[in-house]
C-alpha cells in the first residue's frame, strides 16, 4: 500500500488553524532572530573584507594590529617605498602611500553622544590605490591645505560634517570640500585629508601605516620576507584582504556565537510548541488513525505523515521567518568596532547560505518537536486506537 | 481555597501539555534573565563609578596623550583634592583571548582615589616598593592561577616590546560591583622605559583621575580644568567618571539595543506557545462550559476559569524559571567571568520576569475566553471532538 497522501497532513494543519497559526509564528520569531544576527555578521565582514583589496599589501607595525596603533617613520618608508614590488600607475608615480590613520570624536546628529571616526591623511597615490573611492558631490581636497573630506556615512550621521562645513580638531579648521562614497566598505566612515597636514596638527611625527600596489601579487611571500627580515624595519607586511579581515574577526565572532546561542535557547521554546501542536494533534485523531491502520496503511506511513506535518510547520515557520528578515537588508547599522575602536556603518546582508542555513534550522525544529509524537501515533494499537471515541 | 484546587485540577488533566508548556515558560524566562543580566554587566563600570572622581582626556579622542606637565596645574586648581594618572597599556597575556584591562598608573595617588579597591597594607607597600610590581584583581588572579611573587610577561601592543611584570598584591572590591579583574603597574616603569626606547612618548599621560572634594561642584571643578587648556595644542574634556564609563558604553549601544529586543522576542515566543495550551484546552471542553452554562454559571465565572487557569500555568512556569535563573547566572558567571567583571541578578530582573509571566498568562486566554463566551449554549453541547 502506498504512503498516506501529502495532502491529508496540509489539511490537518488547515483545519486546527489557530493552533497552527500560534505555532509557526513561535517558530518564525525564531528563526528571524537566527537569521538576522547572522546577517549582521556577515554584513559587518563583508563591509571590511571589501573594505581591501587582493592586489594591495599594507605595512603595520609587529604586534600593532590596527593602524591606528602602528607607525612606519620617514627612514623606514623610504626602505619600504623603493621596493622593487611596488607598481606603477597610469601617470608613471610609483602606486605606493604612506598615511595617517588616527581617531577623533565627533558628535553624532540623532544622539549628540560622541563617537569616535577614524581620519585618514592620504596622499595623492591613495585614491588610485582605492578605485572603490569615487567623490560624489564638491571636490578633493588641495595638498597643502586645510581641507578634508568625508565619506558619506559620517556626512549623514554625524553633526557638522556635510559639505562647507568646518572641523576643529588639531588646533585647526577644516573646510569639509567634498563627499566621497567608497560603496559597502570601511572608508566610507572616515574623514581624509592630507597627511603632510594632519601629522603636524596632530603633533605625529611619524606614519601609521604605508599602503602599496603589488605589481606581482605572487610576489608577495618574498616582498614579506624582505621588510620582516630587514634589521633597519620593525614593520610586518599583510595582504589588504587578510587585514580587513582580521579587523573583523573579533567583533563577528561575538555575533555569531551571541547569534547562535541565542536562538538555540529560544529554539527549545519553539519545539516545545510544536511537540504540544503534534501531541494534541496525535490526541485528537487516535480513532482516525486506528481506521488508517484498520485500512491497512503501515505504521511507517501514519509516521511519515505525522513528521510531514511537523515539518511543513517548521518550512512556515522558517519561511515567515525569512521574509520578515530579508526587510533587515533596507537597515544600516552603525556600531563601535571593538577591535578598531571606530564607528563603522554597515548593512545587514541576506546570503544563500544563511537563508539555507535559516531553512535547515527550522525544519530541525520542527522535526525535532515532531518525532515523539509521530512515534506515539505509529506506535498505536489497532483496537485500543479504534476503540476510542 | 477551592477555586484554586479546581484551577491546578484543570491545569494538569493534560500533565504531558501542561509540563511542556512550564517546561518552555522556564527555558524564556531563563533565557530573558540571563539576557537581563548581561545588559546589567554591561552597566556595571557606571554603577561602580564614584562621584567623587574626574576624568581629563584629551578632547581630540582618547587615543591622543596629555603631557605630564598638566599635573601640577590641574592640582591648582579650585576643589580639586588629588591627582593621579595613568595610560591604557593594552598589553597582551600570551595570547589575545585573554583579553583583560591593564593599566600603567600613578600607584600612590591611585589607591588614594580608589578606595573602593582593599588590599592588605604588606602587599600594598611591597607593591610600591617595587617598580616593576604590579597588582590584579581577585578574579583576574584566580583566573590565571597568579600567586604572589610571580612573573607574568606582557607583549604589548601600544607600547612595543615583551615587559616584564612581578606580582605583589591582590585586591578586593570593597562592594559587590567593583571590578575585580583589573591588572595595574607602575607609570614610572613604563615612563622610565620609553625614556630610554621612544622618548618622543615619554612624559604622556594617557588620562588624569582627578579627586574632588565636593560632588556639588563638578561641573565647574570640569569646565574651570578645561579652560585652563583652552586653545593648548592639547585641549581638554574633563566629565564625571560616571559620564567617561557611560560614554564607553555607548559606543556599543547597537549590540546592547539588540540584545534588549531580542529578550522581549523570547516573551512573545512563549506567549505563542502558551496561548496555544490554552487555546487546545479549552477548545477540548467546549463541552464541558456548556454544561456549565446550562446549570447557570455566568459566562464570567468560566472567564474566570480559563484566565486562572492559563495563570496557574505561567506562574508555576515563572517560579521554576526564577528558581533556575540563579544557579544558571552563577554557571555563567563561572565561564564567562572574563568578559563580565560583575554579573548579577538584579532584583528588577525577578519583577520582571513576574509581570511578563501574569500578562502572558493574561493575554493567553484573551482568545479561548472571547470564544467560549460566544458560543451558545445548543452549539457547544453539539460539537464533538
Amino acid at each position: 500500500m502506498k504512503g498516506i497522501p501529502f495532502s491529508y497532513s496540509l489539511r490537518n494543519l488547515w483545519t486546527r488553524r489557530l493552533t497552527t497559526i500560534l505555532t509557526v509564528s513561535g517558530m518564525a520569531l525564531v528563526v528571524f532572530v537566527f537569521t538576522t544576527i547572522l546577517m549582521l555578521a556577515q554584513g559587518l565582514q563583508e563591509t571590511l573584507v571589501e573594505t581591501g583589496s587582493y592586489d594591495n599589501a599594507i605595512i603595520i607595525r609587529k604586534g600593532s594590529g590596527s593602524e591606528v596603533q602602528s607607525w612606519v617613520d620617514r627612514a623606514q618608508a623610504g626602505i619600504i617605498e623603493t621596493d622593487p614590488i611596488v607598481a606603477t600607475g597610469a601617470d608613471g608615480e610609483p602606486l605606493v602611500a604612506k598615511e595617517l590613520v588616527v581617531l577623533i570624536g565627533l558628535p553624532k546628529k540623532d544622539t549628540e553622544k560622541v563617537s569616535n571616526v577614524t581620519i585618514r591623511g592620504i596622499q595623492k597615490s591613495s585614491l588610485p590605490l582605492r578605485p572603490q573611492v569615487r567623490l560624489v558631490r564638491g571636490r578633493m581636497p588641495k595638498m597643502g591645505s586645510s581641507e578634508v573630506v568625508v565619506g558619506s556615512s559620517v556626512a549623514r550621521r554625524f553633526r557638522g560634517a556635510d559639505l562647507g562645513d568646518e572641523l576643529r580638531f588639531g588646533t585647526r579648521q577644516w573646510r569639509i570640500t567634498g563627499i566621497f562614497d567608497a560603496g559597502n566598505t570601511g572608508f566610507t566612515s572616515e574623514i581624509w585629508g592630507d597627511v603632510e597636514q594632519l601629522m603636524p596638527a596632530f603633533r605625529r611625527p611619524v606614519f601609521s601605516s604605508m599602503i602599496l600596489r603589488m605589481n606581482d601579487p605572487s610576489q608577495f611571500d618574498a616582498f614579506k620576507k624582505r621588510v620582516e627580515t630587514n634589521p633597519r624595519l620593525t614593520q610586518e607586511v599583510k595582504r589588504e584582504t587578510r587585514y580587513y579581515l582580521e579587523q573583523s574577526e573579533m567583533m563577528a565572532k561575538f555575533l555569531r556565537i551571541l547569534g547562535i546561542s541565542l536562538t538555540l535557547i529560544f529554539s527549545l521554546g519553539a519545539i516545545i510548541g510544536a511537540m504540544i501542536t503534534m501531541y494534541a494533534a496525535v490526541a485528537n485523531r487516535i480513532g482516525e488513525i486506528g481506521t488508517l491502520r484498520a485500512l491497512g496503511f503501515r505504521r511507517r506511513s501514519i509516521l511519515l505523515s505525522f513528521l510531514m506535518e511537523a515539518l511543513l510547520l517548521g518550512l512556515c515557520g522558517g519561511a515567515v521567518g525569512i521574509f520578515f528578515a530579508s526587510f533587515m537588508q533596507l537597515v544600516t547599522v552603525s556600531t563601535v568596532n571593538f577591535q578598531t575602536f571606530s564607528e563603522l556603518a554597515f548593512k545587514f546582508s541576506l546570503t544563500v547560505d544563511i537563508t539555507v542555513k535559516a531553512f535547515a534550522f527550522a525544519v530541525v525544529m520542527g522535526l525535532a518537536g515532531g518525532v515523539l509524537p509521530a512515534l506515539r501515533a505509529a506506535h498505536m494499537n489497532i483496537v485500543e486506537a479504534l476503540r476510542t471515541k | 481555597m477551592q477555586i484554586l484546587k479546581i484551577l491546578f485540577k484543570n491545569a494538569f488533566r493534560h500533565k504531558l501539555r501542561t509540563g511542556l508548556t512550564i517546561l518552555s515558560i522556564t527555558i524564556a524566562l531563563l533565557a530573558f534573565g540571563l539576557l537581563r543580566t548581561v545588559i546589567n554587566a554591561w552597566y556595571a563600570g557606571v554603577e561602580a563609578s564614584s562621584a567623587y572622581r574626574l576624568v581629563t582626556r584629551n578632547a581630540v579622542s582618547i587615543i591622543f596623550p596629555l603631557p605630564l606637565s598638566y599635573r601640577d596645574r590641574i592640582r591648582q586648581v579650585d576643589g580639586v583634592s588629588e591627582v593621579s594618572w595613568g595610560n591604557w597599556f593594552g598589553g597582551i597575556y600570551i595570547d589575545e583571548k585573554n583579553f583583560f584591562a591593564n593599566f600603567a598608573v600613578d600607584a600612590r595617588t591611585y589607591f588614594d582615589l580608589y578606595r573602593e579597591y582593599v588590599i592588605p597594607d604588606n602587599q600594598k607597600e611591597a607593591f610600591f616598593r617595587d617598580r616593576k610590581g604590579f597588582v590584579a584583581g581577585r578574579k583576574l588572579a584566580e583566573r590565571f592561577g597568579w600567586k604572589i611573587g610571580d612573573t607574568v610577561v606582557l607583549r604589548g601592543t601600544i607600547y612595543p616590546g615583551s615587559w616584564e611584570f612581578v606580582m605583589r598584591g591582590i585586591y578586593r572590591g570593597r562592594e559587590p560591583n567593583a571590578d575585580e579583574t583589573v591588572f595595574m603597574f607602575h607609570w614610572d616603569y613604563l615612563n622610565e622605559s620609553l625614556k630610554k626606547t621612544a622618548p618622543t612618548r615619554a612624559d604622556q599621560v594617557g588620562f588624569y583621575m582627578i579627586g574632588i572634594k565636593d560632588p556639588e561642584r563638578a561641573v565647574s571643578v570640569a569646565s574651570n580644568i578645561d579652560g585652563l587648556f583652552k586653545n593648548s595644542f592639547a585641549e581638554t574634556i574633563t566629565e564625571t567618571e560616571k559620564a567617561f564609563t557611560l560614554g564607553f558604553v555607548a559606543m556599543s549601544d547597537t549590540i546592547i539595543t539588540a540584545i534588549e529586543l531580542v529578550s522581549f522576542v523570547v516573551i512573545i515566543i512563549i506567549l505563542a506557545v502558551v496561548a496555544n495550551t490554552v487555546a487546545m484546552s479549552v477548545r477540548e471542553r467546549t463541552n464541558e462550559y456548556a454544561v456549565f452554562k446550562t446549570l447557570g454559571f455566568g459566562g464570567w465565572r468560566i472567564a474566570g476559569l480559563i484566565l486562572g487557569e492559563s495563570i496557574v500555568i505561567t506562574m508555576m512556569g515563572c517560579a521554576v524559571g526564577i528558581a533556575a535563573t540563579f544557579p544558571a547566572a552563577t554557571a555563567f558567571a563561572a565561564a564567562m567571568g572574563a568578559y563580565f567583571p560583575v554579573f548579577k541578578v538584579e532584583p528588577a530582573t525577578i519583577w520582571l520576569d513576574i509581570v511578563f509571566s501574569l500578562s502572558v498568562g493574561i493575554l493567553a486566554a484573551i482568545i479561548p475566553v472571547y470564544r467560549t463566551l460566544k458560543v451558545k449554549i445548543a452549539d457547544g453541547l453539539r460539537m464533538i471532538e
